[in-house]
């Protein structure tokens, strides 16, 4: 059994030389253990994310969503996993596979943090050593999540360099692991970096799609019209799609960050956004060939997005190759869209979203009619994390969708 | 056949330095460049800077944030480059990462103009006089339309051999690589360092039937360190970081660059076991 390293062109492994034995004896252990389950691993996999993990996580029925759109609206309920996000799934799969190779420390990269909660979660379960890397901008913008990692009593490694988000903190974790790389396993957050890991990230999530789609014929009778999922790297995405990839009626459609305009700053060197899937170029980052933000010599911009975990100049290159082949369609909203979807799932749904979901649930709001009769939404994880950055960024547009705050301050 | 490269390394031990191109700005590294050789540097390694730069310590990541921020391109690169091979006759290796070697020249037609891949760049580092190249994000897994480029304008394409590194990887290497072996001195990134590790000593036994010159990096500061790796069998030393902290301090930046290298090539010679008869290389 092998596994290819590349998507078509998209793929590959671009990494120094110190991690390629590392990242061989990984593709090793990946089939073994992954795809030909060798000392039932898989079993083992499913069965800790049952018992720990809260799986099957529910397919819901939206009623009013469905209401309001007059179409059939199901929420897959990721942000019911334990943790609060689909990244747990792939957070355990890597954590066990690096217990099965004999690695003792982990380290891991996060943007929200919720990659990060999810790792360390993983590693006080299993009971290994584990350090994160955080950008300072994520660390200010995500103190619920940098608490929840110290508590399961990962160290934190705040990382100042550049914009302080996503794209410095994997930079960070690759030098970690490059420098540490006998004893240790990278538990990268995404179908991102080099080969196995977009294919073993992809094969982690999948337990989403492969979940939904059992769920949505018992409860709708059919396959749906769509499948509607957020992409910053592209896990959930991925997670939510990679089942249905071979049911050609149905519509795969990933929604990337918007953020505040479309353009490229190139004085800056910034995009004020962080869709790479729809806008990108190709180009060669963090190990894999894929769509990029990036300016005409190849310098990689930094990107934006009020919400942390979409807020990446790259996405995973197995999405890069389905756009291209037109078997999913990248979309993209704004920062304000996702805002006001997030207060409206909230009101109408009792389901307080994350910013990154709340992209794919504006989408539904902006384009129901491209989606067909029956849609599945991936939430892929609750918001709580986000609330700091809601209230204030709300407050800054005077939303509407939003509730007033005022009654928190004291004087009625 | 020998490259230039290779020639560099023929009668005594190499000393290989790195600058970052453009730090603080393009005048002044053609000012620590002459230093540099002057104080005996026999192949320069010019940094063209990348943004992402995976494979850097703190020292040489400040670097090329401080050239990018003055504004260096792959054009003026190119530039700076031609105006260099004018002043100085040491061959000029350009070390950078795969992106901006695989973007260079899709900018305006694109995908369209048929100049795809790495051959545009290449062939522009060739016209502006660069001999050789290290791109340390490319393994040997992912070279071949790099090296197929560097074959048709005379490069070389310089290989990082790591202490991880199995044979079995080192074989197919070692069968492509061309001027010199990069030996990487320690596992992690780049970086001054007060001591040399055991692995470099590994490594260099396992290269010792190695026809190609084998230069050590990674962590090389002083001319005792210089010393040691040359006596342990290497035929040159690399040293990037102990030169960009002097850069990064601007004070008598040129005249302590020269100083330095003086200090590490004396070490380098020092660590020759029998220089003076020239023995078979
Ligand atoms: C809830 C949630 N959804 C989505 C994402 C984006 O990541 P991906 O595109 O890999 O699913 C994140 C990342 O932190 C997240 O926390």
């Amino acid at each position: 059994m092998s596994s290819e390293s590349k998507f078509g062109e998209y793929g590959g492994q671009y990494v120094p030389e110190a991690l390629m034995p590392a990242i061989e004896e990984l593709t090793d252990a990946y089939e073994r253990y992954v795809l030909d389950n060798e000392d039932g691993f898989m079993d083992e996999f499913r069965e800790r994310l049952r018992d720990f993990g809260g799986r099957p996580t529910p397919l819901q029925r939206a009623d009013r969503l469905s209401e309001r759109y007059d179409r059939e609206v199901y929420l897959k309920r990721e942000d019911l996993l334990h943790g609060g996000a689909h990244k747990l799934n792939n957070a355990l799969g890597q954590v066990l596979l690096a217990k099965y190779m004999g690695k003792e420390r982990i380290v891991a990269e996060t943007g929200a943090g919720q990659h990060g909660t999810a790792t360390a979660m993983a590693c006080a379960y299993l009971d290994v050593d584990c350090e994160i890397y955080m950008g300072r901008t994520d660390i200010n913008r995500q103190r619920p999540n940098v608490f929840r990692m110290r508590i399961h009593d990962a160290a934190v490694n705040p990382v100042d360099i550049g914009s302080g988000t996503l794209k410095e903190a994997i930079n960070e974790t690759m030098r970690d692991w490059a420098t540490n790389v006998e004893d240790t396993h990278y538990v990268i957050g995404s179908v991102v970096g080099p080969h196995p890991f977009p294919r073993m990230v992809r094969d982690f999530q999948s337990v989403i799609s492969e979940e939904a789609r059992e769920q949505i014929r018992e409860k709708a009778g059919r396959l749906p019209d769509s499948v509607v999922a957020c992409a910053g790297g592209g896990s959930n995405t991925m997670g939510a799609f990679h089942e249905f990839v071979g049911d050609d009626e149905v519509d795969l459609v990933a929604v990337e960050a918007g953020g505040s305009a479309l353009t490229i700053d190139e004085e800056e060197g910034l995009a004020p956004h962080s869709a790479s899937l729809s806008t990108g170029d190709d180009g060669v980052l963090h190990g894999a060939r894929t769509k990029l933000l990036q300016n005409p010599d190849g310098q990689i911009l930094e990107s934006h997005s009020v919400s942390a975990g979409l807020d990446y100049s790259g996405v995973g290159p197995e999405l890069a190759y389905l756009a291209d082949e037109g078997r999913v369609t990248p979309v993209n909203v704004g920062d304000d869209a996702a805002l006001e979807a997030f207060h409206r799932l909230s009101k109408t749904e009792g389901i307080i979203p994350a910013l990154e979901s709340s992209h794919a649930l504006a989408y539904l709001e902006e384009h129901p009619d491209e989606l067909g009769d029956l849609v599945v939404v991936n939430v892929s994880g609750r918001g709580d994390k986000d609330l700091d950055t809601v209230i204030e960024e709300s407050e800054k547009r005077d939303l509407d969708a939003a509730p007033s705050m005022e009654v928190f301050e004291g004087e009625q | 056949m020998s490259s230039e490269i290779e020639a560099a390394f023929a009668d005594e031990p190499a000393l290989v330095s790195y600058v970052a191109a453009g730090d603080p700005d393009a005048e002044s590294t053609k000012e620590y460049v002459r230093a540099l050789v002057r104080g005996g540097t026999d192949v320069v390694e010019l940094g063209l800077p990348f943004s992402e730069p995976v494979a850097e310590g703190p020292t040489i990541q400040q670097a090329i944030r401080r050239a990018l921020d003055a504004g260096m391109t792959p054009d003026r690169y190119f530039d700076l480059v031609a105006e260099l091979r004018e002043e100085v006759d040491v061959p000029l290796v350009c070390m950078t990462y795969y992106n901006l070697i695989y973007q260079y020249g899709s900018g305006e037609g694109g995908a369209d103009d048929g100049r795809e891949g790495p051959e545009p760049f290449v062939a522009a580092a060739a016209e502006a006089g660069i001999s050789g190249l290290i791109v340390p994000d490319l393994p040997v897994d992912e070279s071949d339309p790099l090296k197929e480029a560097c074959e048709t304008h005379g490069l070389d394409l310089i290989f990082i051999v790591a202490p991880t590194t199995t044979d079995e990887r080192l074989g197919r290497m070692l069968s492509r690589a061309s001027g010199f072996v990069y030996v990487q001195g320690r596992l992690g990134t780049t970086g001054a360092r007060s001591d040399v590790s055991d692995d470099t000593h590994g490594s260099l036994d396992r290269l010792a039937e190695t026809d190609l010159p084998k230069a050590v990096g990674f962590g090389i500061s002083e001319g005792d360190h210089a010393r040691e790796i040359v006596a342990g069998g290497a035929d040159g030393i690399i040293v990037g970081s102990a030169f960009v902290d002097i850069v990064a301090e601007q004070e008598d930046t040129a005249d302590r660059l020269e100083a330095k290298a003086r200090e590490l090539k004396a070490g380098a010679l020092d660590g020759a076991p029998d220089l003076p008869e020239p023995e078979s290389k």
